[in-house]
């Protein structure tokens, strides 16, 4: 076993952290991923994962953990693109790409800021790689409010998202606030992606919302099943990850180990093919009689 | 500022500055953000695997930017919105951090290659850089015809076929020897933005082509300067000012087309009052 | 449930007028319909119907007149944006017909899942239950959008170009199937396209529109080339071949046709 599981994996009090908060964040990103990716707002999710690494890197700037510049900077975007009426924002549009690139400029600054003015080291390395292991227990409590937060939105809203998804139109006539309604389900992507950012990194953070629930997507076609197989997924990705970056500190070069979201990342690509090489189920598998 | 170490840094600036400009152009022109923004994460870990081995980064950079641009260019356009896609070059960011990671300078190589470098380019790197520009721009002024045909009307294009195709290979190669050149200035996150607003900013000041891209190569010319200035002055990271010089231009230019807009709506009210109703034409 | 009179008008449309941008695009239109009523929405691409449907529908505010309703709303857009990545099986879909806007997730329940087989047997699509609605051929997901808009019972149904993208063969299909909804199950059905003749079969009665005017009545009262002139403005001839109608623009003769202020009702609609 001890080949599998490094020494001292199961007593280690930082990987007890990681594997909590590395778990509630998984299951947060894939049950509310499956919603941004059925709702083809994937490019939004990437949006915000960029413009929460100006909130992260400044938020060292404020002493306080990136969590909070991540979820400030990510929900006040989810406001902005809101209201101007970006619901689903054509992938790489220009001004979005513009914006992102004024975001990633102001915390270039933000991070150099930090490196001369504070004593933090490794800001650049936490805010967009993560920092799965160095994360304060205390923050934990913080960590599981938001994911219910940002659960319990999705669930509540369950059906109207999902019709409104199938068409604005449809959900309208029945008297369903599609404004609302989309601009809450905004936030709960805002409010994921601010966890996973501070597990994985904010450039990587988009892997796993997207990631474990379109893989689901290819297994099933229940709505509700997606949502349980894309947290499944989420959490396997993440723990195997924690796992594999604890072993990887006994692997050349020696006692620096690998970094976990390259772990996470990778894992949910070759998930993510897996699933497209497997012969096709659920889509496909419905014999059409004609007509 | 202009002392002996920092000559290399303004030619090497300058010359990838002229190559956004006019590259840039028909990036915005045909539609390729996803391209402009795909070629810089995979050119990332080519650098970070690069500086690992040793080799001379603008191998590892150029390499992987051709790398990723053939795959691009094989996948085809449909592939852009693959979920796949956007996974592996997530992972890609990823296995460059992994790379830096077994690097001792692991913090500061990461934020460098990401954010660019105002006093890391050595002089060797200004021939280098000036061939890649030259094939460049020969290249773009070579294919200039057939690359505006195929993107104002790409499904003329299309029809016809193998010509296309090769076209638009050529192209992103193009693209891919713009970003290694790039890169180690403005950094992998700030391509985009130098390669996307200058032109996306001439194009609301002018329609005629040509113009467009001369502006364009102006307006990037004065982003680099300025950035590489401000940098030196203030020690502040390059990307910062590429970020905000590219918004602040965006930004004039849609203010300026707005204003265009209205001023053209209400000359056309004026012209044309009393038109609703009445028999049907 | 609200109980409808047999004599009691399913909608009516009183006056209405709207704009779009400054542009009056709907004027004083008026009709009415009865419950198991079969109405055709006739006319060209910006005569206006999307707009009226999107007036008797409450999503756009007309600018005078009112639309009444006497009873629940079906509403069977022409298209809707599906990615092929959404997980929705077709009786998913047409299950939240019926409660797609009550919060929280469906409760699994034999009544409901009753409910949906019997709506998806009602438009003959028993065998496409379990399928993706991505993956639905257009006439497929169609009688999907059908049965979703059914199930909740509706007093009338809209539909809005249904037939545009549909063979030959689906598009009888589709019509037989709505006629026989109508009269089934005496829901008043008005369905817009821009070729009347599919639905010459089934219709009832036929609401013409041109420029955001309306005229409507019995099919053979309304096609005559006198009424469609007075509604165009302009010289219009109706060619009639076999059971076909043809609308055509006639020569300019230099004859001015002066526009009615009023919408034409050559037969008195109760309204």
């Amino acid at each position: 076993m001890s080949a599998v599981f490094a020494p001292g994996f199961f007593t280690s009090a930082p990987v007890h952290v990681a594997l909590l908060a590395g778990g509630l964040v998984a299951v947060v990103s894939g049950i509310v991923g499956t919603f941004t990716v059925m709702r083809g707002q994937s490019y939004a999710g990437h949006a915000l994962a960029d413009i929460s690494v100006t909130g992260g890197s400044g938020s060292f700037l404020l002493g306080i953990s990136p969590l909070w510049g991540f979820a400030g900077t990510s929900l006040a975007a989810a406001g902005v693109m809101d209201m101007i009426g970006i619901r689903r924002p054509r992938g790489r549009d220009l001004a979005t790409g513009i914006v992102r690139g004024a975001g990633l400029g102001l915390a270039a600054l933000f991070l150099y800021w930090d490196t001369t003015f504070t004593s933090t080291s490794g800001a650049t390395i936490t805010i967009l790689f993560g920092s799965m292991f160095t994360i304060d227990k205390s923050l934990i409590p913080v960590i599981a409010l938001f994911g219910l937060a940002a659960v319990g939105i999705v669930a509540v809203l369950y059906r109207p998202l999902l019709l409104s998804s199938v068409s604005t139109d449809l959900a309208v006539v029945r008297g369903i606030p599609v404004r609302l309604t989309g601009a809450l389900c905004l936030a709960a992507i805002a409010l994921a992606v601010s966890l996973s950012a501070l597990t994985i990194g904010a450039i990587l953070s988009t892997a796993l919302l997207i990631g474990p629930a379109a893989t689901a997507l290819r297994l099933t076609s229940r709505p509700g099943l997606v949502m349980l197989w894309s947290a499944l997924i989420s959490l396997a990705v993440t723990w195997l990850g924690v796992l594999l970056s604890y072993d990887s500190y006994y692997w050349p070069p020696e006692r620096r180990g690998w970094p976990v979201s390259f772990f996470v990342v990778t894992l949910v690509l070759i998930g993510y093919l897996l699933a497209r090489l497997a012969p096709s189920s659920g889509p496909a598998r419905v014999a059409r009689a004609g007509a | 500022m202009f002392s002996g170490f920092m000559i290399s840094t303004w030619t090497v600036a300058t010359i990838v500055a002229v190559v956004a400009g006019v590259v840039g152009f028909f990036v915005v022109l045909r539609g390729s953000a996803f391209v402009a923004d795909a070629l810089p994460t995979g050119a990332f870990a080519g650098a970070a695997g690069a500086s690992l081995i040793g080799v001379n980064t603008l191998v590892g950079l150029g390499a992987f930017s051709l790398l990723g641009a053939l795959a691009i260019g094989w996948l085809g356009r449909r592939a852009r919105h693959d979920v796949a896609v956007a996974l592996a070059l997530v992972a890609m960011l990823g296995l460059g951090a992994l790379f830096l990671s077994f690097s001792v300078e692991y913090a500061p190589e990461i934020y460098s290659l990401l954010f660019g470098e105002v006093l890391g380019i050595s002089v060797n790197e200004i021939a280098p850089v000036a061939v890649l520009g030259a094939v460049c721009i020969v290249a773009i002024l070579v294919m200039f015809r057939p690359l505006m045909l195929s993107s104002v009307m790409p499904e003329l294009g299309e029809a016809r076929g193998v010509r296309a195709y090769r076209i638009e290979m050529g192209f992103l190669v193009v693209v891919a020897l713009a970003t290694s050149m790039a890169l180690p200035v403005v950094g992998a996150l700030l391509i985009f933005s130098l390669m996307i607003g200058p032109p996306a900013a001439a194009r609301s000041f002018t329609d005629r082509p040509l113009a467009a891209m001369g502006l364009s190569v102006l307006i990037a010319l004065g982003t680099v300067w300025v950035a590489i200035a401000a940098s030196f002055e203030s020690n502040w990271p390059v990307g910062f000012f590429v970020g905000a010089l590219g918004a602040v231009c965006y930004a004039a230019g849609r203010g300026w087309a707005a204003l265009r807009q209205t001023r053209m709506d209400r000359s056309a009210r004026l012209a044309g009052a009393g038109t609703s109703g009445a028999v049907a034409a | 449930m609200t109980v409808i009179h047999q004599h009691e008008d399913m909608l009516t449309v009183d006056g209405v007028s709207a704009r779009l941008g400054g542009r009056e695009v709907l004027h004083d239109v008026r009709f009415s319909i009865k419950p198991g009523e079969f109405v055709g929405l006739i006319g060209s691409n910006g005569a206006g119907k999307t707009t009226l449907l999107r007036v008797i529908l409450g999503l756009l505010a007309p600018a005078s007149g009112q639309v009444r309703t006497a009873g629940a709303v079906g509403y069977v857009p022409q298209k809707i944006e599906l990615d092929p990545e959404m997980p929705l099986r077709a009786r998913d879909l047409v299950g939240l017909g019926l409660d797609g806007q009550r919060f929280g997730f469906p409760l699994p329940s034999r009544s409901r899942r009753k409910r949906v087989d019997e709506m998806l047997s009602a438009v003959g699509a028993e065998h496409i239950g379990n399928a993706r609605v991505g993956n639905l051929s257009g006439g497929e997901q169609q009688r999907i959008l059908i049965a979703h808009a059914l199930i909740s019972r509706p007093g009338l149904l809209l539909l809005d170009e249904p037939l545009a993208n549909l063979d030959i063969a689906s598009e009888q299909e589709v019509v037989a199937l709505l006629g026989r909804i109508a009269q089934e199950q005496q829901i008043a059905v008005l369905i817009s396209a821009h070729d009347m003749n599919p639905l010459l079969p089934v219709m009832d009665r036929i609401v013409y529109m041109a420029d955001g005017r309306a005229a409507s009545g019995p099919t053979e009262e309304v096609i005559r080339g006198e009424v469609l002139s007075r509604l165009y403005g302009r010289h219009v001839d109706v060619i009639r071949v076999h059971d076909r109608v043809l609308v055509v623009a006639g020569r300019d003769d230099g004859l001015a046709i002066p526009l009615e202020p009023h919408p034409i009702d050559p037969v008195a609609d109760s309204a």
